[in-house]
């Protein structure tokens, strides 16, 4: 891989945000900019695999509270694609574990000069927090089962490769939508986007209120398959749940588990998604996690190119309110 | 002797049905005439002019932590006591849970001096329950209340164990001494964090279902109404406890309820903001439990208003919703914040407020206050009640700082408190303009 010289990539004018939160505060306009600057990043990069020099001399730090492998490190290759340089920070081995507030420890690490603090926690709402105490840009990695916007916005690009409008398209979004960031964050773009989004999955999982928001609430996977465009197979966190939401896997898999006998019912052309890491045998087999309906491993390319698009658009937002108030 | 003359105040009385402008005499520490005639007058009398002010008895918390001893990076009984003052408070009750918490005579008898020391509002003192607030065994209920205690609470922490409220409200028939629960079942309200409703859907955070406090109000009133012992539920905040309050007092049972101000001003959308000064206890509700609430203190299923003083120090308040302790600092902002949510609004008259924020807690906690009648311990306060300002989080005789009503402008503010005839808090007028 060598570094290419920057494209002439223009910066899209309407964009003013500095940190990237949550998707539900974005408009359609804004995230369609994230998408199409995402596309365009995943081209110029020959598919996420080349490198740009668009932000040689910045640093990123990783500020995970919490585990992640894939998260972190589609981050961090994002960022080295576009040239910058990234530090790696978890809560294990720092001063976290030693009493210090995560505020303290992001400013710390603020004051080593770093551009972007890429943040998760366990907890909902600690970006916003950091976004107001400190000066660089923050992106949420996911805030406990709040949000995770990269990731809504990496499903969304997923799709939209394979659609050409979100307009008429019927998504599910199926499992444990209550600890879930990534059905979170699914379910005010796709609504954005236009598209039809159905929220599925146990009653102990899936609040009524969701109804009173608008969307459609479905407790049988059989009684909206053979009207699903997209199934996006959402991972049982067992590791949130404080009482069991199910009677047991074995249930929750009959009820809920992707397998080719569900795929048989289905639209031809169903895009079968999963956000990962996949629990194979409960919400999904491995007949359908590998068949030829499944984009999971677009989805973990595309998830590059997102993130790439965030780093470029937040600190290009940066820059512009600095030049602006000088 | 010493005397003092409140002139020109509207005098607001709901003991005596009085509301109307008179003359306040007090004479070495007690009420000595409403309205005395000039020979009444001693020469040489101390006089306040309280035109355009009202003039009432001093306001009753029936909860109020102060920390000390154990907790006082949070609060002390002197700063505690002071900001009660500062807040019309002439008497609060203190809660239990201080470490170690007051479940021995040898505690009482630790507050009540250090009270005398700083000699601002009184204090009265609540006892544990339970031995160690460990919700499981009796606390030594009968030598608490030859110590002083003039209540029994572990509040904030719930009354779990049906089986020891049952024991409590039994066991204190004997002594006439009300047993005060915060009403919530733990493994409903969980690791919550805020109410539980479309906000906390959308959050993500943790909630504290209206449920948690339904069953637990629910099982108080039964308790109650089994025992005839006398039962105070609060802070309540949620539309079914104000239903089951309502039912069981049209049954003549014996319960009284509570509520604070900011679940009277505040709904849960102010989460939005990930801040943990909206973390409190009660959870701020949604619009649905505020409106009930508020016509249930107009109606008087709500007997009083607590001010629901938890102060935490400023550094526990920073850390993120799920770190951070419930709490806030409330002492100086109640009586603001309901001039603002139920005066202004026409909801309630100033003789009901009175009643809701001192008659009604000095009755329920049996303590010679909430009255302006002759001979009464001359524990008052005078309010400016036009005047309006803006929460500072700056300007705290508090330690706490931490309040969800920071920012937020209100109206009402305290310009004398009066405890036992003596003048312990004077607004500088040159230092108003800080409120």
């Amino acid at each position: 891989m060598t570094a290419e010289n920057a494209p002439a990539l223009p910066f899209p004018s309407s964009w003013v945000r500095r940190h990237l939160l949550d998707i539900e505060s974005l408009s359609a306009e804004e995230i369609t900019t994230l998408l199409d600057t995402a596309q365009q990043l995943k081209d110029a990069t020959d598919g996420c695999r080349r490198k740009l020099s668009l932000l040689s001399g910045k640093t990123c730090a990783n500020l995970f509270f919490e585990n992640s492998t894939r998260t972190r490190n589609s981050f961090s290759l994002a960022a080295k694609r576009l040239g910058a340089d990234t530090v790696e920070f978890s809560s294990g081995g720092s001063s976290v574990a030693k009493g210090e507030t995560f505020v303290d420890t992001a400013k710390t690490i603020e004051a080593m000069g770093v551009d972007w603090v890429v943040a998760r926690h366990a907890t909902p709402g600690t970006p916003h927090l950091l976004s107001r105490e400190l000066k660089c840009c923050v992106i949420n990695a996911g805030d406990g089962p709040h949000e995770h916007p990269t990731q809504g916005l990496l499903d969304m690009l997923t799709i939209r490769q394979h659609r050409p409008s979100f307009a008429g398209l019927t998504v599910a979004l199926v499992g444990d939508i209550a600890h879930s960031r990534t059905a979170r964050s699914n379910i005010w773009g796709l609504r954005k986007l236009g598209a039809h989004v159905i929220i599925c999955g146990p009653a102990t999982l899936v609040s009524r209120r969701w109804e009173e928001l608008g969307f459609e609430v479905a407790h049988r996977l059989d009684d909206i398959l053979p009207r699903c465009d997209v199934l996006n197979l959402l991972r049982v966190q067992f590791e949130r749940q404080a009482t069991r939401p199910f009677p047991s896997i074995h249930e929750y898999a009959a009820l809920y588990a992707m397998n080719g006998e569900r795929m048989s019912r289905s639209k031809d052309d169903i895009l079968i998604m999963a956000p990962g890491p996949i629990n194979r045998g409960v919400e999904i087999t491995p007949e359908v996690a590998d068949g030829p309906h499944s984009v999971i491993l677009e989805q973990v390319t595309n998830g590059i190119a997102v993130r790439m698009a965030a780093l470029w658009l937040s600190i290009g937002a940066a820059q512009r309110s600095t030049e602006s108030t000088v | 002797m010493s005397a003092l003359l409140i002139e020109n105040g509207r005098l607001v009385d709901p003991s005596q049905n009085r509301d109307s402008v008179a003359r306040l005499l007090i004479v070495d520490g007690l009420v000595a005439a409403i309205d005395p005639s000039d020979g009444e007058v001693p020469v040489g009398v101390e006089r306040i002019d309280a035109r355009n002010r009202v003039v009432a008895p001093g306001l009753v918390d029936l909860s109020t932590e102060l920390r000390e001893p154990g907790r006082d990076e949070d609060e002390t009984i002197a700063t505690g006591s002071q900001a009660a003052l500062v807040g019309g408070y002439t008497s609060i009750l203190c809660s239990s849970n201080t470490h170690p918490p007051i479940d021995s005579p040898g505690a009482v008898e630790f507050v009540r001096q250090k009270a005398a020391k700083a000699r601002a509002a009184n204090i009265y003192v609540t006892g544990c329950v339970s031995k160690g607030r460990r919700g499981e065994e009796m606390a030594e209920l009968g030598l608490l209340v030859e110590a002083g205690a003039v209540a029994f609470s572990d509040s904030p922490a719930p009354l779990a164990n049906s089986a020891l409220v049952k024991r409590a409200l039994e066991y204190c028939r004997m002594f006439d001494r009300p047993i005060f629960d915060r009403p919530e079942v733990p493994e409903l309200a969980g690791r919550g964090v805020m109410h539980e409703g479309r906000e906390s859907l959308v959050l993500g955070l943790n909630g504290l279902p209206t449920e948690a406090e339904d069953l637990a109000v629910a099982r108080d009133v039964r308790l109650a109404e089994a025992t005839g012992g006398r039962l105070h539920v609060g802070p309540v905040s949620t539309m079914g406890s104000v239903d089951l309050i309502s039912r069981v007092k049209s049954r003549g049972i014996r319960v009284t309820a509570s509520v604070c101000p900011h679940n009277l001003a505040m709904t849960d959308e102010a989460l939005r903001s990930f801040d943990a000064r909206f973390k409190v206890h009660p959870p701020l509700r949604s619009v649905r439990h505020v409106e009930t609430l508020k016509r249930a203190v107009a109606d008087g299923t709500i007997d009083a208003i607590q001010t629901g003083h938890m102060p935490r120090a400023r550094e526990k308040k920073m850390d993120d919703l799920d770190l951070a302790p419930f709490g806030m600092t409330a002492l100086e902002t109640t009586l603001a914040a309901t001039i603002t949510a139920l005066i202004d609004s026409g909801l309630l008259d100033w003789k009901t407020l009175i009643e809701r924020m001192s008659t009604a807690p000095a009755r329920i906690a049996g303590l010679p206050a909430g009255t302006l009648t002759k001979g009464a311990p001359a524990d008052v306060i005078v309010i400016d009640p036009d005047r309006t300002w803006v929460v500072d989080e700056q300007n705290f005789y508090s330690r706490c700082n931490s309040t969800p009503l920071a920012g937020v402008q209100l109206k009402g503010l305290v310009t004398h408190s009066i405890v036992s005839g003596e003048v312990r808090f004077r607004r500088q007028p040159e230092l108003e303009h800080l409120a």
